[in-house]
């Protein structure tokens, strides 16, 4: 369980990798020391797992298609869903992988450069698996919110007084 | 036609503010620091709330009082967050905005011959509203080497019998100090020893860095004594929705209520809606704009500090107030060259009581981008003054 000033270490951290550990050091109160120890502590423990920007692809004129995929599986004896999951996710074409409640296992979001190439992963490599049962495709037509930030409609401009009270 | 202003109208110097305020307005591409209030957009939830009631066509008065379910939910939040006891029903009154709250208290209790103390500095509203309810004001000097808190020893320097009100504004407006319990305790024994009322402004209350804040009205026998004021500007980030409330002994509310029920009636009925959503669903929104609050506090004392200023450590609010001693300026003439010659705007110390000079206000509530760029301007500008 983390402490208090880790916890918010961590979310400065979450909110913007590019923070330095003296900019860290500096609005947090905490050495830059302590922070490096502790950076080098949450890599090793897999805490922080990797430093990436968030990419809004669509606005780079690349092409990019976005599916979401319902998988149903048959569960082994002893190894429940987490076998075949450990085989999907050395896939390099499958971004996200979930288990989930409800009407269906696995939910994969798989990224590909046309329809055709998610279809065909879907089609040739996914679906032949050994203990997979069906799956159903959804592709993703629009972002508009990916991991808290808002990628669509303009942004809220603050008009406040120059001077105030 | 001055002539028809009535003359303690006319005497009201302006707000020191307010000239600053004309001066930037002359002037393009100015990154300013001169702002009392978020930078933060309302929450989404309390936002879509103030829709809500829109849509369902909740636009009439509310009672004088406020919606009873927002003093229910107030009295909960005031007991749960700062252990004070109000009855929703008769000791909290809803008011359009903190402001007016301050105004109420001081023409529900004052009258000519009446002395209000008041910390200096602090906000620019206590003063006027105390002189245009007939009373005068003696300020109460703080100090940076006290942490800028409120000591008996300077309250009984300009004590007279004729005192009646205590101002008590922390964490505060423009230093962002604040009274710590041990600090509140000789303060309550001053009150009680004089038989003073206290107007607590406890309105950045939720806006502290080091341990909760404590409010005046929680300790022991000040209950009665104290008008607490309070609102969701600051910690919500609302203010322009204008909903703040004054809780305190159910005598001086009634009396708070005379004047507010002839002269504002209520307070907007979409603000006190949104205001309920607020402290049902907004906490958790409230505490990420703290912990930003927090963030960008440490690297605004940070800034000051490396440019060679002397910068007291807030603890409470929204701003920093560095001395600026040591650059020869006054805080007037500190501000106004910074605006021409940098285009900073910051707020001279003297515009919240003469105990300013010497210092100025600088808020930070602002993306940490617009603050490190205005600390390379002012850095730049205080490297010339010091070299000089």
């Amino acid at each position: 369980m983390l402490n208090e000033q880790d916890h918010k270490l961590l979310k400065l951290i979450a909110e913007d990798c590019r923070l330095t550990p003296k900019e860290l050091s500096i609005q947090t109160g905490l050495t830059s020391e302590y922070i490096k120890q502790r950076m080098l502590d949450w890599e090793k423990e897999k805490v922080i797992v990797s430093y990436q920007p968030m990419i809004n692809w669509a606005r780079t004129g690349e092409e990019k298609v976005s599916a979401l995929i319902e998988v149903r599986v048959l569960p082994q004896r002893g190894y429940g869903f987490d076998k075949i999951a450990k085989r999907l996710q050395k896939f390099t074409e499958i971004k996200a992988l979930f288990l989930m409640s409800g009407g269906y296992d696995l939910s994969l979001l798989i990224e590909g450069k046309t329809m055709q190439d998610v279809a065909l992963f879907v089609a040739e490599k996914l679906a032949p698996l050994e203990h997979i049962q069906s799956t159903a495709t959804h592709f993703v037509l629009r972002r508009y919110k990916q991991d808290g930030v808002e990628l669509m409609g303009e942004e809220e401009t603050i008009q406040r007084l120059v001077v105030s009270p | 036609m001055n002539r028809y202003l009535a003359s303690h109208v006319a005497g009201l110097p302006p707000s020191g503010i307010r000239k600053f305020f004309d001066l930037v307005a002359t002037m393009k591409d100015v990154v300013s620091l001169g702002v009392g209030e978020p930078d933060f957009v309302t929450p989404w939830a309390v936002r879509e709330s103030g829709i809500f009631s829109l849509e369902q066509g909740q636009t009439m008065y509310t009672s004088n009082a406020g919606l009873l379910e927002l003093r229910e939910e107030l009295s909960h939040y005031l007991s749960n967050s700062l252990g004070l006891s109000y009855e929703p029903e008769n000791e909290i009154l809803i008011t359009t905005g903190a402001s007016e709250a301050v105004d109420l208290v001081m023409r529900a209790v004052l009258e000519p011959g009446d002395v209000v103390l008041v910390p200096d500095p602090s906000y620019v509203s206590y003063a006027p509203c105390a002189i245009l309810a007939g009373a005068s004001v003696r300020y109460v000097p703080t100090h940076a080497k006290e942490d800028f808190r409120l000591r008996v020893e300077d309250l009984s320097q300009v004590y007279t019998p004729n005192v009646k009100l205590l101002v008590l504004s922390y964490p505060n407006n423009p230093t962002g100090a604040i009274m710590r319990r041990e600090d509140l305790i000789p303060i309550a024994d001053f009150v009680t020893k004089h038989d003073l009322l206290v107007l607590a402004d406890d309105i950045y209350s939720d806006l502290t860095y080091d341990g909760k804040h404590v409010s005046f009205a929680s300790l022991p026998g000040m209950h009665d004594r104290t008008l607490f004021v309070s609102g969701f500007s600051k910690s919500y980030a609302m203010t322009g929705w204008r909903i703040g409330y004054v809780a305190g002994h159910a005598d001086l509310i009634s009396g708070l209520t005379k004047i507010h029920q002839y002269t504002m009636l209520c307070a907007p009925i979409m603000g006190q809606i949104a205001a309920l959503e607020a402290l049902r669903s907004a906490t958790e929104a409230k505490n990420d704009m703290v912990t930003a609050y927090d963030r960008r506090r440490r690297l605004m004392v940070h800034g000051f500090r490396e440019m060679g200023l002397d910068c007291f450590e807030p603890l409470g609010a929204f701003y920093v107030f560095p001395d600026i001693t040591k650059t020869n300026l006054s805080s007037e003439a500190f501000a106004e060259e910074l605006l021409k010659e940098e285009k900073v705007a910051v707020v001279p110390g003297t515009a919240f009581g003469p105990s300013g000079e010497g210092y100025i206000r600088c808020s930070y509530a602002y993306s940490i981008e617009q603050l490190q760029e205005a600390l390379k301007r002012i850095t730049n500008f205080v490297a010339r003054r010091l070299s000089k």
